[in-house]
């Protein structure tokens, strides 16, 4: 009975949201140019929390908000799926739940001009205009949820009113490469707008440019949160271990100490050996860490907050990893690295570059590997939502889209449900080669005979 | 990304992963079958293996997506 009950809620609020869904679309269609900012898919959204099988239906609701004023907002009905895809799995200024904004406090870094520290509600969100301001403040602009600056020094650097934002791809340099500029309107000129400044060289767009952001973006406002939940969640389990030592688990002691008995039998000794209790801490952290982190960017209600498929956060934790191990290898670590043992002299000049080398591959392999894992599993639950717009033709086709929205939402439920599996089981993987390396830093010579 | 020889590279990273997770597949399988009461370590350590080996293919599509 209850199982009906549940079933006949799923297929209710599913359809319920398709209708609101392609009824928005279709007027988008008709409105291009419009404004929009009424929003009724806000129904629907709130009897979601509800039910717990309308994962698949989540993204979907955001992704018709996002869509569609991509389709209305800006004159242009075409849906590009990567652009929208790439846009939900990244680092946004501003932490937008579906159709509400939640502002972020910015803090900007601009060597020539110093500290700029503001709420990013001061940019004037839109919300037709798909999270862009229409306010600069200090040559800042929000462009779609990132904070961006304007080139140009001239620009008036007090709180100024503009206009549309746009993006070109253009070739920016004498070797012909392409890439996306964007541009700000105001008071009739485009000012070409650039983004913060990365450290990985322009690989993402990016690279050394005129402007630090250290704000708090969405990423570390998640971080943040599963930081204070997994610290609330340990302590009050320490308490009660310490207050009652010797009792059964209770509560979720019963889920958690499996775990923790889990990564210590099977992780950590096997690997380790004797001098497991030193790398017990490092290594749980990481796994509740990764674990959490994966599963919080799988919700699909809360914004998208997907820290672990940033590849900075994963690269943080592989450096980590690289300090521990290289500072606690012992002789015998080094000894294998430089000066292998067994091998005839002439072998070690191949072999020294390639392990000098692994020192720094090994953890690299690490982080891109989860890195990848999780991207990968967002983006493909990414296009197989925005299947439904393509199909739709962003609202010209509505029969089209109805068919499309039964098969992809059935599709992002099932990829859903790998990607739970993948967020643990990438966790794990993490967790047992940083136990497998240190173990490998730390091996006593006696294990050493048997090798050679 | 459309005429992009990275496409091409895409698809060989996952006739990769398909060719090693098959591998990894197949061989459980036999190892279940001459050992059938070690059904548990076996499918852990399957899992585990096809974590590693699609981490590789995986690394490899994401190259891809940076070459364009």
């Amino acid at each position: 009975m209850y199982k009906v009950f549940k079933n006949s809620l799923f297929v209710a609020i599913f359809s319920v949201t398709r209708l609101f869904a392609q009824q928005h679309a279709a007027e988008m269609g008709a409105n291009a140019g419009q404004d929009t900012l009424a929003h009724s898919v806000n129904i629907p959204s709130g009897a979601h929390s509800a039910a717990e099988e309308v994962h698949g239906a989540g993204p979907a609701v955001m992704d018709a908000n996002h869509a569609e004023h991509a389709a209305g907002g800006h004159e242009e009905a075409e849906f590009k799926a990567d652009e929208a895809a790439f846009h939900h799995i990244s680092d946004l200024n501003v932490y937008s739940i579906g159709p509400w904004n939640l502002p972020l406090p910015c803090m900007l870094y601009a060597p020539n001009k110093g500290w700029s520290l503001f709420s990013s509600s001061k940019f004037g969100i839109d919300n037709a205009h798909h999270g862009s301001g229409h306010k600069a403040i200090d040559g800042y602009v929000l462009n779609h949820g990132k904070v961006m600056r304007v080139k140009d020094p001239n620009f008036p650097q007090t709180e100024v009113e503009v206009g549309h934002f746009s993006t070109r791809e253009e070739v920016i340099d004498e070797k012909g490469t392409k890439k996306d500029v964007s541009y700000v309107e105001y008071n009739g000129t485009e000012y070409a707008l650039e983004h913060q400044s990365t450290a990985d060289g322009g690989l993402f767009g990016g690279g050394i440019t005129n402007f630090y952001d250290f704000s708090i973006t969405k990423n570390v406002a998640g971080m943040f949160l599963i930081l204070a939940l997994l610290s609330w969640l340990f302590l009050s389990m320490a308490k009660k271990y310490k207050s009652a030592p010797g009792t059964a688990p209770t509560g979720i002691q019963k889920l958690i100490e499996p775990l923790i008995m889990f990564i210590k039998e099977e992780v950590a000794i096997p690997f380790i050996g004797a001098k497991h209790e030193r790398f017990m801490p490092l290594l749980l952290s990481l796994f509740f860490l990764i674990l959490a982190l994966n599963l919080f960017g799988q919700i699909p209600f809360l914004g998208g907050t997907n820290v672990t498929g940033n590849l900075g956060f994963t690269v943080v934790l592989a450096i980590i990893v690289t300090l521990v191990v290289n500072f606690n290898g012992n002789k015998h670590y080094w000894q294998h690295i430089f000066n292998m043992p067994g091998i005839p002299g002439w072998v070690k000049f191949l072999i020294t570059p390639i392990e000098v080398l692994s020192i720094f591959i090994k953890p690299l392999t690490l982080s891109l590997r989860l890195f990848a894992n999780i991207t990968a599993g967002h983006i493909v639950i990414l296009v197989f939502i925005s299947l439904i717009f393509m199909f739709g033709k962003s609202g010209a086709n509505p029969g089209a889209a109805w068919g499309a929205s039964v098969a992809s939402v059935l599709l992002a439920l099932f990829i859903s449900a790998i990607e739970l599996l993948v967020a643990f089981i990438q966790a794990y993987v993490f967790t047992l080669l940083t136990a497998s390396y240190i173990g490998a830093a730390t091996e006593e010579h006696h294990a050493h005979e048997a090798e050679h | 990304m459309t005429g992009s020889i990275a496409a091409i590279g895409m698809g060989l990273a996952a006739i990769g992963a398909g060719i090693g997770v098959g591998n990894i597949g197949g061989k459980a399988f036999e190892a279940i079958a001459r050992q059938p009461e070690a059904v548990g370590d076996i499918r852990a350590n399957m899992i585990l293996t096809a974590a590693l080996v699609e981490g590789a293919a995986l690394i490899a599509i994401l190259m891809a997506f940076l070459v364009k």
